[in-house]
Formats: C-alpha cells, structure tokens, sequence
C-alpha cells in the first residue's frame, strides 16, 4: 500500500465528487425557492402565466433535483470511507450538523417534495403551495447545516482539546460561526446567480426562436435578469466580508489566492497575471495590479500591510512544525517537511475566475435586459446562441470558487484556528483512511464513470424539456384527463 | 440512562425505519419484471412508492448520519472498512434515484426498459449490500487494535455475511409483495399475492437463518424473545397475506422486522462493532461514544426531529392512501 497514492486518489475523488454535487445543488436551490414564489404568484392572482411558469421551471427542477439526491448520498458515506482517520479526529464537532442536516432538512425536503410533485390533485391549493415552501425552505437549512460544517473544518470554534482530540464545548459557537456566517449567504447567492442565468438563458431562446407563450419567457427572463444582478451583487459584499475574515483565518490561503511572495504596505489587488503563478519564481509573475486594493479588501484600510506567502512560511513553520510527526500511518510523508504553501495555479485563477465568470454573467443579465426593454427582442442567431452560452458561467464560478476554497486551505483538512482554540488542527494527510489503492482506484474510476454517464443523461433531457418550453409539460387543449386518473404519474 | 445507550438504540430505530420503509421500495423494485406484465402495469408498480422512496431512503443517510455524530469511531471503521460493499450500495441507489425519476421522462419503449433493468439491479444490489454490512456488523470485523482491517477488501467475510446479505432480500421481497397487494387493486393485486404466498416461505428463510446464527453465536437470553417475535410474525404475515387480509400481513411484517432489529442489535451490544481478531479489540458503545455534551445536544435535536418526521411522513402515507391501478395511470405525455 502506498500512502501517498491513496491519499492522492482520495483527494481526487473527493474533489470531483463534490464538485459534481456542486453542481446540481444551486439550481435546486435557486430554482426551488424560485419555483415557490411562481406558484405564490398563481395561487394569489390566479393569472395563468404563472401556473405555466410553475409547471415548467418545476419540471427542471425535478430533473435535476433527482441527480443532486444520489450524488448527496454519495458525499455522506464518502467521510467514513475515504476519510476515517479524520472522522475519528472530528466526528464528536463535525458529525453533529451533518446528523442534523439529515434529521431537520433532508426529511423535509424529500417529503414535502414528494407531496409537491404528486399532491396537485391530491391538497387543497394552498397546502400544496405550502408544500413548495417547505421543501424550498429546507433546501436552504441543508445548505446552512453542510456549510457550518464545513466552516468548521475551515475555522473551528466551539471545541475544546480533550486527549488530543476535539471536543464540542458549544453547539451554538459552531453554528454561529462567523466563518459560517458569511459563507452561507455567499453560497446561497451563488445558488441564485445560477437560477438567474438559468432562466434568462432559456427564456430567450424561446423568445428568438418562436411566437408561443411569450408573456410566459417574457415573466421569466425578467425574473431572471433581476435575480441575477441582485445575486452578483449579494456576492460581492458577502464574498469581501468572508475575505476579510480569511486574512486572519488563513492568510496563506489569501496570500496564495493573490501568488503574493512578499509582503506589502500597501498591497495592489491583482487582477491577471502572465507567466508562470509558480513558486519559487513568483518574483517573475508580471500582473496588472489595482495600486492598494488588496490592503482595503484584506483590512479596509488602503495602507495597512498584507502580508506574504515567503513570510508566511516562516510563522506557519514556527506555529505547527517544520516536519510531519514521526508516524506509520502517515507512509513516506512521515518525519517529512511540510508545505505549508497551497498549489498557486489553482487558489490564484481559482479566485479570479470565480469573480471574474460571476460578474460576467451579471453583466450579461443586465444587458440581456436592456436589449429587450420595452419589448424589444434583437433577432439573430448569436444573441440566443450567447444567452444558452451565458447559462455555463455562474456555475463555473461556483466550481471555482469551492475548488479555491478547498484548495487553499492545504495542507490542513482541519485549519489551525490562529484567534482561538489551541491544537486543534489536522494535516489532510493525516485524514485518510488506510485503504488499499485497488479499493479507492476502483471506486474513483467506477464513481466517475457513473457520473459521466449520469451527466450526459441530464444534460440530454434538461435541454429536451427545456427546447419543449410549455408545451412539454402542458397538454394543448387536452383537458381529457378522466376522472380517477392521478394529476402526476411516474 | 445514559445517552450513550440512548443513541445506540436510536440508531438501532433508524435502522429499523430504514429497513421497512426502503424493505417494500426494494421490493417493488425487484419484483417489478415479475408483477409488472406490461408498462401500464409496471407504472402502477412504480407509482405506489412514487411520493415516499426518497423520504424513505433518508432513513439511511440519518442512521449513518447520527453515527457519525454519536459514535465517530464506530461510522469511521465500519465505512471504511466495509468499503467495497459501500460502493455497491452507492451505485445501485444512484442508479434507482435517477431510473425512478426519468424511466416516464422519454416515450421510448427501450428507454423505459432499459431504466427498468436499472430498477431492478438498482434495488437487488443495495439490499444485498445492506444485508451484508448489518450481518458483519453483527458478527464482527477483522479489526486491530487501532480499529484498521486487518487483511484485503474482503477479509471477514464468510457464508453466514452471505446468509446475511440474501435475508434482506428475500425479506424485501416478501415486503414488496404486500406492500404492491395493499396499495393496488385488480389484476396485479391478485398477482402480487399469489407471489408474496409462493415466494413468501423461502424468501424469509435466510432471515430465520441468519438471526439463528447471530442468536447462537451472540445472542443474550433475552434475544430469543425477539427472534421468536420475528418468527411468529412473518408465519401469522404469511397466513394473513392468505386470508386476504393485506394490511395486516403488511402490519405483521413490519413487526418481524422489529424482532429482527432488536435480535440484531441485542446481540450487538454492549459493542458496537465485535472484532473477530481478539475481542479486546471490539468497539464498545462507551469507547466510541462521543462526549456527553455532543450527545446532548443530538439529544434536543434528535428528540423534537424524529417525532415531527413520523408526524409528517405518517400525513404522506395518508395523503397518498388510496389504492391504484392500470385506469388511473394518465397516458405519457412528454416532449
Ligand atoms: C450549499 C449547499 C450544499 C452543499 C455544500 C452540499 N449539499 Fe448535499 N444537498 C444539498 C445542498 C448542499 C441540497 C440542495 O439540499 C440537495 C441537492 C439536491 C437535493 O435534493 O438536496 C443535497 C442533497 C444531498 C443528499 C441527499 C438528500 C436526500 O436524499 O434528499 C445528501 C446525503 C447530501 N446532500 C449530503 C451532502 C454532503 C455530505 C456534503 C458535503 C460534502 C454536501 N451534501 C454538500
Ligand atoms: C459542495 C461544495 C464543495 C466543493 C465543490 C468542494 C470541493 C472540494 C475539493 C475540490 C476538494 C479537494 C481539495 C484537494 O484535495 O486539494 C475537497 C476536499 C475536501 N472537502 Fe470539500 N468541497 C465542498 C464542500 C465541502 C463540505 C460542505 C465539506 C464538509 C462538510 C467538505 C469537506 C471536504 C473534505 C473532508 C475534503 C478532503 C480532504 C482534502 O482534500 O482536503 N467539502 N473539497
Ligand atoms: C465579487 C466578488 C467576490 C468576492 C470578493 C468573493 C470572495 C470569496 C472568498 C474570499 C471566498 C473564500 C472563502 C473561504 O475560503 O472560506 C469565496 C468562496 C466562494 N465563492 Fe466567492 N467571491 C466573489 C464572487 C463570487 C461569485 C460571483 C460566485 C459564484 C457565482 C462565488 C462563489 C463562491 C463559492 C461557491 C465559494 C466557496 C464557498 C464559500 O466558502 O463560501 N463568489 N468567495
């Protein structure tokens, strides 16, 4: 058995994991809570439009909703079977908001979605809109629970170090934690710029493409292109406040998501750079820089001092060691030095690229409506070829933005909480299970390929429902549904 | 008390939750070539769990999910030492997740077959799986001092995992049989209880046997009640199912799965995972317990959160209550 290839393939299949869930998660979420207000619209006005628009963004959202299920499912067992060295370490913190998840969120959500999607026949209008909401609402309390979870692991409060372990000291400390509570409204604002994009992308198409139903695209696009813009912009103030408290967190990480070798006072925000974002020449990285940026995101203060990665090294090396502990289970990683430096490529693009495909797609929701203000739509292929192109971007960024965060918080798995609690920590090599590489081989390949195949299945009836518009979800004119038959059928 | 104990036998609740309500989903889904004469009818099938398998299925991410929290080290060495069981689990329910909701997205008869193999093997593979991992729970595992398996992938596993893996099955399937029996009418209603009567004296018999083996290899004194509850209640099931009383054969499988849980997990304390390389090994409820504050805590959320969950799981199984066959099903329209 080799150590550092079972914990290679760990890493990686937790990575794309993740991310894959990742990427049906916002549009459940964002569609779910989207979904809901639509079918308020129609039970209060009782305006056809929106019982259109209910049906049809609802049935995407049952598509997709069933491959973020399986995919959860997934990420639940993965912690015990990849990771146990880490969920002996953590479990008595960490095992608690995942429990609760599952006993608070996840058996509303499923139910409550169950009577959603076959009760339209079955509740009084009204308990059946209160379905909608109790199934969105707790999308966002599951959201809450992993998020506090993974806050933990990113900054944890609440313990204390009993026998070399953590200890929950305050349940109310964990799931207050400041970290968690910037993180979950940014990750739920990402949730919305990806509903946003959504709609406005498919919306138009409709509208290019053909003369059916517009009041019904016309409703969504705007509905769309103001979640969007509204989203972009709840992320960039919650995304400053979660930057700012990451420099006292984990200054590496932010050192390392601008490749800053040394310190500065004041410190420019870099905005690109070419060359190569490599240590130990980062000297060489040429990179258009905003003079003094960098010190007011960090401290809001343009003069104050950033500090970086080279004099980093040297606090994190005299704070959590210069070498790895003498131990067997860490392999040939054992008595090694540490790099306390995480992959630079990665945390530096990571960041722009989050910010950067966000703050496009908002501008392309705000264009899209702007050119079709007052009812105008402008023909022509590349218009609706750009608004399916733009569906991609707030979903990229998401990626971009975990894979960033994950990233940079290497090569802890549990980061050293520098403003509070003493020796908690864990090195990410220290967490993974003692599998044999056959095992975890066989389930990073087998996993993967499922996924793939699983991907392009979604993604081929997402885009026949989609390309379907009203159509596809209402029978024209049939109104012959007998008497007994069920309003919703598998 | 001690909320230790009491979270051992919460997670032995979940489990039993588990093991009924997704015991008659993998059922259907099994037996869906079997009742299932023609799509109609097979939609039917699909239908009766329709509304409920997902809230169904969260039973198990909360009975993992709970040991995690109140037993880390017995949720961290049983996955990963059981890993390769693990995955199949995972993939079948990946698979049956998604077959259930796009099997009636494409009007295509080998689209629809196709997904219906993936029911199917979907359903058979995770019981198996489940089975399997309860049984080596039960038995024990090959673990050293540091709660690693010792020896390859599979090391530990023998013909009683095996007996242990086919209980579920059968057990489901019998289940499923009822289950289709209570909530159907017509034809495939007929059907499935002559499949349940047919089926029904084989298809529990490694569940006998395995809570046999378990009884007389670790059994308590007291387990044999609850191994002669299970017992009578899957005969009188099985008599009932005759008599055409359906509800209370369903009523009566459900208290065998009672016995079989409380046999199960009677034998299984005071560890929560026995090691078959030296007992001194084995993991105890108090060595892998969290610490009494995170247990109180699980203990709020847990005690307000799992009446409310039968509360309104109960309220779907009534919404829902009506019986169903081929004339309700609408015709397919889809894109
Ligand atoms: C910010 C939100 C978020 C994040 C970071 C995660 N999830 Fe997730 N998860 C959801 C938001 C969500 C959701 C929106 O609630 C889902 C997606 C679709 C769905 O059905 O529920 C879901 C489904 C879902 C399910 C299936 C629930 C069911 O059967 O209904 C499980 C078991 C998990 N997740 C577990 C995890 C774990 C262990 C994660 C950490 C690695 C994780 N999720 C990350
Ligand atoms: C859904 C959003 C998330 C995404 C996209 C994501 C992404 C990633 C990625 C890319 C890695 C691999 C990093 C590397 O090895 O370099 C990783 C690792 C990991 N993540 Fe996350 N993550 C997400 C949420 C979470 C949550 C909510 C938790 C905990 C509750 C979590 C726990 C972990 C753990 C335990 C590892 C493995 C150890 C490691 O490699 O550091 N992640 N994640
Ligand atoms: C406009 C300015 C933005 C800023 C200043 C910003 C800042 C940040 C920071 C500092 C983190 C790391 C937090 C951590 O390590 O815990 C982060 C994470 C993240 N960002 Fe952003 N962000 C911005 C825009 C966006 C956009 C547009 C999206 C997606 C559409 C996005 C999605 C994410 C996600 C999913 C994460 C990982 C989860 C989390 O830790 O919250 N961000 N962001």
């Amino acid at each position: 058995m080799c150590h550092v290839d079972v914990l290679d393939l760990a890493r990686w299949q937790f990575g794309i994991t993740t991310v894959y869930h990742f990427l049906m998660v916002p549009l459940t979420i964002g569609l779910a809570v989207l979904v809901a207000a639509m079918q308020t619209a129609w039970v209060r006005t009782g305006h056809q439009k929106y019982f259109a628009m209910t049906k049809f963004w609802g049935k995407l959202m049952m598509v997709n909703f069933a491959m973020g299920v399986v995919t959860g499912i997934v990420q639940e067992f993965q912690f015990g079977m990849s990771w146990s060295a880490y969920s002996k370490f953590v479990g008595d913190a960490f095992g608690a908001p995942l429990a609760m998840e599952g006993l608070v969120a996840f058996f509303v959500e499923s139910t409550f979605l169950g009577l959603w999607i076959f009760g339209w026949d079955r509740l009084p209008k009204k308990v059946h809109l209160a379905c909608a909401w109790a199934f969105s609402l707790a999308t966002i309390a599951s959201a809450y629970f992993i998020l506090a979870a993974n806050s933990w692991m990113q900054h944890p409060v609440g313990v204390s170090l009993v026998d070399g372990k953590p200890q929950l000291t305050s349940i109310w400390a964990l799931l207050t934690n400041n970290t968690a509570l910037a993180a979950i409204p940014h990750t739920v604002a990402g949730c919305f710029a990806v509903a946003g994009a959504f709609l406005v992308g498919i919306a138009i198409w409709h509208l290019t493409k053909r003369k059916a139903d517009r009041e019904v695209w016309r409703a969504s696009l705007k509905v769309g292109g103001w979640v969007s813009m509204v989203a972009f912009a709840a992320l960039a103030i919650t995304g400053d406040m979660q930057g700012k408290l990451m420099f006292q967190q984990q200054p590496m990480k932010m050192a390392a998501a601008e490749a800053l070798c040394h310190s500065e006072q004041p410190a420019g925000f870099s905005i690109f750079a070419y060359g190569d974002v490599q240590r130990p020449d980062c000297e060489n990285v040429k990179s258009f820089t905003l003079p003094t940026l960098l010190s007011f995101l960090a401290h809001n203060d343009f003069s104050s001092e950033v500090k970086g990665i080279n004099d980093l090294v040297g606090e994190y090396r005299a704070k959590y060691g210069e070498n790895y502990p003498v131990d067997p289970q860490l392999g040939e990683l054992s008595g090694k030095p540490i790099d306390y430096v995480p992959n630079l490529p990665v945390t530096y693009w990571g960041f722009r690229l989050m910010i950067g495909l966000g703050a496009l797609a908002a501008a392309a929701s705000a264009l899209a409506l702007w050119l079709t203000r007052k009812g105008r739509m402008p023909s022509g292929r590349w218009f609706r070829w750009a608004a399916l192109a733009g569906i991609a971007l707030p979903f990229l960024a998401n990626s971009a933005g975990w894979i960033f965060t994950e990233q940079g918080r290497q090569p802890f798995v549990v980061v050293p909480n520098p403003t509070g609690v003493d020796g908690v920590w864990m090195f990410t090599a220290q967490g993974v299970s003692g599998l044999t590489t056959g095992e975890i081989l066989t389930s990073l390949i087998t996993l993967t390929t499922v996924y793939g195949v699983l991907a392009v299945l979604e993604f081929f009836l997402l885009r026949r429902y989609a390309r379907a518009g009203i159509a596809g979800v209402l029978p024209a004119g049939e109104k012959t549904a007998g008497q007994d038959e069920l309003a919703f059928a598998y | 008390m001690d909320l230790a104990l009491v979270w051992f036998l919460i997670i032995a609740f979940f489990w039993l939750g588990y093991l009924f309500l997704e015991g008659f989903d993998f059922g259907v889904g099994m037996l869906l070539p079997v009742l299932g004469r023609d799509d109609t009818e097979r939609r039917v099938m699909v239908n009766t769990i329709g509304p409920v398998w997902d809230g169904n299925e969260v039973w198990l991410i909360v009975a993992v999910g709970a040991t995690f929290a109140a037993f880390p080290g017995w949720y961290a060495t049983l996955l990963s030492s059981a890993f390769l069981p693990l995955l199949a689990v995972l993939v079948g329910l990946i698979g049956r997740g998604v077959a259930f909701e796009y099997r009636g997205k494409v009007d295509s008869a080998r689209w629809r077959r196709n997904w219906d193999r993936v029911i199917v093997a979907g359903s058979l593979l995770p019981a198996l799986g489940v089975g399997l991992l309860l049984s080596w729970n039960v038995l024990g595992l090959p673990i050293d001092a540091a709660g690693h398996r010792v020896g390859g992938p599979f090391a530990g596993l023998g013909w009683e995992t095996a007996v242990g893996a086919l209980a579920i099955v059968g057990y489901s399937v019998v289940h499923g049989a009822v289950f289709i029996a209570l909530k159907t009418s017509g034809e495939i209603r007929r059907r499935a209880r002559l499949v349940g009567l047919k089926a029904g004296p084989v298809a529990l018999l490694p569940l006998l046997a395995l809570l046999l083996v378990v009884q007389l290899r670790v059994g308590s004194g007291w387990t044999w009640i609850a191994l002669a509850v299970a017992v009578v209640a899957a005969v009188s099931a099985l008599v009932r199912l005759a008599a055409g009383h359906e509800g209370q054969a369903f009523a009566l499988m459900g208290v065998t799965i009672v016995g079989a849980v409380v046999t199960l997990f009677g034998a299984l304390y005071p560890d929560v995972l026995p090691s078959t390389v030296d007992p001194a090994y084995s993991l105890t409820i108090a060595g892998t317990a969290s610490n009494p504050y995170t247990l109180k805590v699980m203990t709020w959320i847990g005690g307000l959160g799992a009446p409310a969950v039968l509360v309104y799981q109960g309220w779907t199984y009534w919404v829902f209550r009506k019986r169903i066959a081929t004339e309700h099903i609408p015709r397919v329209h889809v894109p």
